[in-house]
């Protein structure tokens, strides 16, 4: 089995591809549609855009969601805002800055003709939302207002105070609540994806488990879209939800869809440190924070003074001191490893000298208690509320944490997975971040993909195919379904000793120390000889009480860690793999005199292509090759 | 920490369930509740016992998912908090805590603490929209919206839909719910064309739901963990009272006779 990695990027400059494309895209028509069905799996915002968007066109689809309601997915924690390209504000602002702005933050590790695109249709998902009635901020006027976000010059980020993610998503719900009460979508939840079916070469279905009664049943379709979010959570501790997991992607992977730069995982720079062991999640605080706040540690090593003791000329405001012209406003993989080499070196603050301050004080005098209260009240109360400290009156402690994962299934131009019938979107896919997201982008992304993209390149596929070809009676089906089957049966019949929560943190802890803000090769071997070790003692010693014909979260959370145990080793064989360092992924062996990332651009200007080949094998790797047409790569700097 | 817990198990829904009492040692004033409860199933896990099935997925108070009753308090002693982000420094060295799943008759218990509240999402799909397709639109800003009606409809779309207010309501009712959302869209410009039909099928879906009435004891909104106004329901009441009686059921055709 090869991966065939056709990108089937349009022809034409770059301003015309897409446009062109939609020209000579094959359509199914409005007759033909209710014959096909298609598979949406999640229901983010690129999931529930495209479920939605799909269903009002005529299409029949099946989708699913593991939550207990559509509305609940993670999407609806993003916080910041969203980017369009509008220039509402004057300031020169256009579809080419956006596109600038994405590849160059990305690192140019990411396909140009897919950002573009994404900066194309930027416009056009603000006017869509709105006509969907979420209430973005408005000026005194009445019109829309704006906010503006790290590594930019412009403001153009939308948003509704702290919570722009979830009235997005409410948004992309309400049409996919619309959708189900008219009956095209037909939506599963509490329903969990374990595997993809494949026949003749292409994805037919999929076998799902209802959470509640543990029923595994099948779903066959024409097509299957995968919206299933990224896999931060392979560190235990993340800012992903407790249930965001791999499991879809990876099984995709395995039945021979290409998985795309595993290894770029982007570590949040703004997050509340760990308090103890018994953590559970990451709590992030929105980088919108480091607008206002400064961010110091100590001068002296392991100084143990209250922040309030601290005097000014005592005090080490790194970022400032580093990067004079961006500030505190450096990118965030930037800001993330600044952060954890001055606690690495024994300035770090909080009780596990993990942690940094982010300081409101002279904002405060600057500004006025008012006007900071106005901006960040919500997120001082929330801060407060998890740490029972006031921001106000003493400097936030802050630390990074992994937070989203630009890698993802490889797909083509039209959002096609290397196995033919499969598509991804959203963060499950790789294709527009590079090797480092830029704020305000991921929402952009996820409904660029699920309201403008997937609606209609989908039909290019679908209508090169027969319908309903093959249905869920095929032996295919028959026997994933046994497989799995027989999977959860061995879950639960190993009868050892430690709870899933045990080997989930020893396989976080290991990934934290060795592939994650910076790695190099010995910590990288390191880890590919303990992942092994990790999966052996959970396959041997892993205790899960109740049944799998019930609800049983032990057994939903062991399933999710079995695919996380497999799936590290691809990411630690990526990052040993891309030797130079280009956004988030910073190898340690590849870095400028002064410390910044030295990217290679003659070896690696390529996306990093795995096909699975069964288990205990190398994966093979792909190259497609990334071509700077519109935009010539320059070095990434920060400083000047 | 020790603290004694009183939980309630529930194997199913057709199990009439119980409270058990479990000790539980080493907990920590920085722990969240359901850290806490992570702890006491990873003991129970220890002793070979099935772990309390309870709902979580964020943790960070905004997707909704956690829904417990706490000490007789949806979500627990403190205002605007949703379980997720409550602490266990509010809690007393030996307390004894008791925790109970939503109680209501529209939500079913399906296992321990985790209840079905599909039927929020069935009130949504009976009208909880507005109906527009994907695709060219035209610009938002031909169409101002004064900030402070923004605002206000964001106050009323900040929901997460946990359900705490039907579980705080004696009647079990789901008003403070519906007329979140029913006010979100009533709102603004966009919701015009539809907010009438919107608040009749959205309150016809809530009353078939199941859930009980409204008489006005506010409990849902002390149990919010948005703190949404009790002030969206008259909204509700005033346009559906506008629904019923001045706006005829086909503008087109007669009045029905009242």
């Amino acid at each position: 089995m090869t991966i065939e990695l056709q990108a089937s990027i349009p022809h034409g400059r770059i301003e015309e591809k897409w446009v062109t494309h939609l020209d000579h895209i094959r359509l199914v028509g409005p007759r033909n549609r209710p014959k096909y069905t298609i598979i949406v799996v999640g229901t983010g915002l690129a999931g529930a855009a495209a479920a939605a968007s799909m269903g009002a066109m005529g299409y029949k689809i099946e989708c699913f969601c593991f939550q207990d309601s559509p509305r609940r997915a993670h999407s609806i924690a993003a916080q910041g805002g969203i980017n369009a390209a509008k220039d509402y504000r004057n300031e020169g602002d256009s579809v080419f800055r956006l596109f600038y702005d994405t590849q160059k933050g990305g690192d140019y590790r990411s396909r140009e003709a897919n950002v573009y695109r994404l900066a194309e249709l930027s416009m056009g998902i603000i006017d869509q939302a709105v006509a969907q009635g979420v209430p973005f901020a408005r000026e005194y006027g009445g019109l829309l207002a704006n906010r503006s976000f790290g590594g930019v010059l412009v403001e153009r980020t939308f948003y509704c105070r702290g919570e722009t993610g979830q009235q997005l998503l409410l948004g992309a719900n309400s049409a996919l609540a619309r959708e189900i009460h008219d009956g095209r979508v037909r939506m599963h939840t509490r329903t969990e994806l374990l595997d993809i079916v494949v026949v003749h070469g292409r994805a037919r279905g999929i076998v799902v488990r209802n959470l509640v009664t543990g029923e595994i049943s099948s779903f066959a379709g024409d097509a299957v879209v995968l919206a299933t979010g990224g896999y931060s959570n392979v560190y235990y501790l993340s800012t992903n939800a407790k249930g965001c997991n791999v499991t879809a992607t990876w099984r995709a992977h395995k039945k021979g869809a290409g998985f795309a730069n595993p290894c770029f995982c982007q570590i949040h720079p703004t997050c509340i440190p760990a308090a103890g062991e018994h953590q559970a999640k990451l709590t992030l605080m929105s980088e919108s924070l480091r607008n206002d706040g400064r961010i110091w540690v100590p001068r002296t090593k392991r100084d143990t003074r209250r922040a309030a003791e601290i005097p000014q000329d005592q005090r080490y405001y790194y970022l400032e001191e580093r990067y004079p012209r961006f500030g505190n406003l450096v990118p965030r993989d930037v800001a993330s490893r600044n952060a954890k080499d001055v606690c690495d070196e024994g300035f770090g603050v909080g009780p596990s000298g993990l942690g940094v301050y982010l300081d409101f004080r002279d904002a405060i005098g600057d500004r006025g208690a008012d006007v900071i209260e106005s901006r960040y009240g919500n997120l001082f109360e929330m801060y407060e509320r998890i740490t029972g400290e006031n921001p106000r009156q003493t400097p936030m402690l802050i630390y990074p944490a992994p937070h989203y994962t630009m890698g993802g299934l490889w797909v083509d131009y039209n959002l096609m997975t290397s196995l033919p019938g499969l598509f991804a979107i959203g963060e499950a896919n790789f294709s527009d971040h590079g090797a480092n997201r830029l704020g305000a982008s991921s929402l952009m992304q996820c409904l660029a993909d699920g309201y403008f993209i997937i609606p209609l390149t989908i039909g290019d596929y679908i209508s090169r195919h027969p319908n309903g070809e093959i249905g869920t009676e095929h032996p295919e089906f028959k026997e994933a379904e046994q497989t799995l089957r027989e999977r959860t049966a061995r879950l639960l019949s190993i009868h050892g000793t430690r709870s899933v929560e045990s080997f989930h943190r020893d396989l976080g802890k290991l990934m934290t120390d060795h592939c994650g803000i910076s790695r190099n090769e010995a910590g990288l071997q390191e880890a590919l000889k303990n992942i092994p070790e990790i999966r052996e003692a959970f396959w041997n010693d892993l205790a899960i009480n109740g049944g799998s014909a019930e609800l049983n979260q032990s057994l939903e959370h062991a399933g999710r860690v079995a695919d996380f145990l497999e799936f590290a080793e691809l990411m630690c064989i990526d990052a040993l793999t891309r030797e130079e360092s280009c956004g988030c992924h910073f190898r340690q062996e590849y870095q400028t005199r002064d410390g910044e990332a030295l990217r290679n651009d003659e070896e690696f200007a390529h996306v990093a292509v795995w096909e699975y080949t069964g288990e205990g094998r190398t994966p093979v790797l792909y190259k497609e090759p990334l071509h700077f047409e519109a935009l010539p790569p320059a070095r990434r700097d920060y400083k000047k | 920490m020790k603290l004694t817990l009183q939980v309630w198990r529930q194997r199913n829904a057709d199990d009439a369930g119980r409270m058990a009492r479990y000790r539980i040692d080493g907990v920590r004033p920085d722990m969240s509740f359901l850290e806490m409860m992570d702890l006491l199933n990873e003991q129970l896990n220890q002793r070979g016992e099935d772990p309390v099935a309870f709902d979580s997925d964020c943790r960070e108070g905004v997707c909704g998912t956690c829904s417990m009753v706490i000490n007789g308090r949806p979500h627990g002693p403190s205002r605007g908090t949703a379980t997720c982000q409550l602490y266990m420094r509010h809690f007393s060295d030996g307390a004894r805590i008791t925790i109970e799943p939503w109680r209501a008759k529209a939500f079913p218990v399906i296992r321990d603490l985790v209840v079905d509240r599909s039927a929020f999402d069935r009130i949504m799909q009976a009208g909880g929209y507005v109906t527009v397709h994907s695709g060219p639109k035209p610009d938002p800003n031909a169409l101002p919206v004064e900030p402070e009606v923004a605002e206000l409809a964001l106050d009323a779309a900040t929901c997460i839909g946990c359900g705490a207010c039907v579980a705080a309501c004696p009647n079990g009712a789901a008003m403070l719910y519906t007329a979140a959302k029913v006010s979100h869209l009533g709102l603004l410009p966009q919701g015009q064309p539809e907010r009438y039909q919107r608040v009749q099928s959205m309150v016809a879906q809530m009353e078939t739901e199941g859930f009980g009435a409204c008489r006005n004891y506010a409990e849902c909104e002390a149990a919010c963990p948005k703190k949404i106004s009790i002030s969206f329901i008259s909204r509700m009441n005033r346009d559906f009272l506008r629904a019923t009686l001045a706006e005829p059921v086909n503008p087109r055709g007669t009045m029905d006779s009242q």
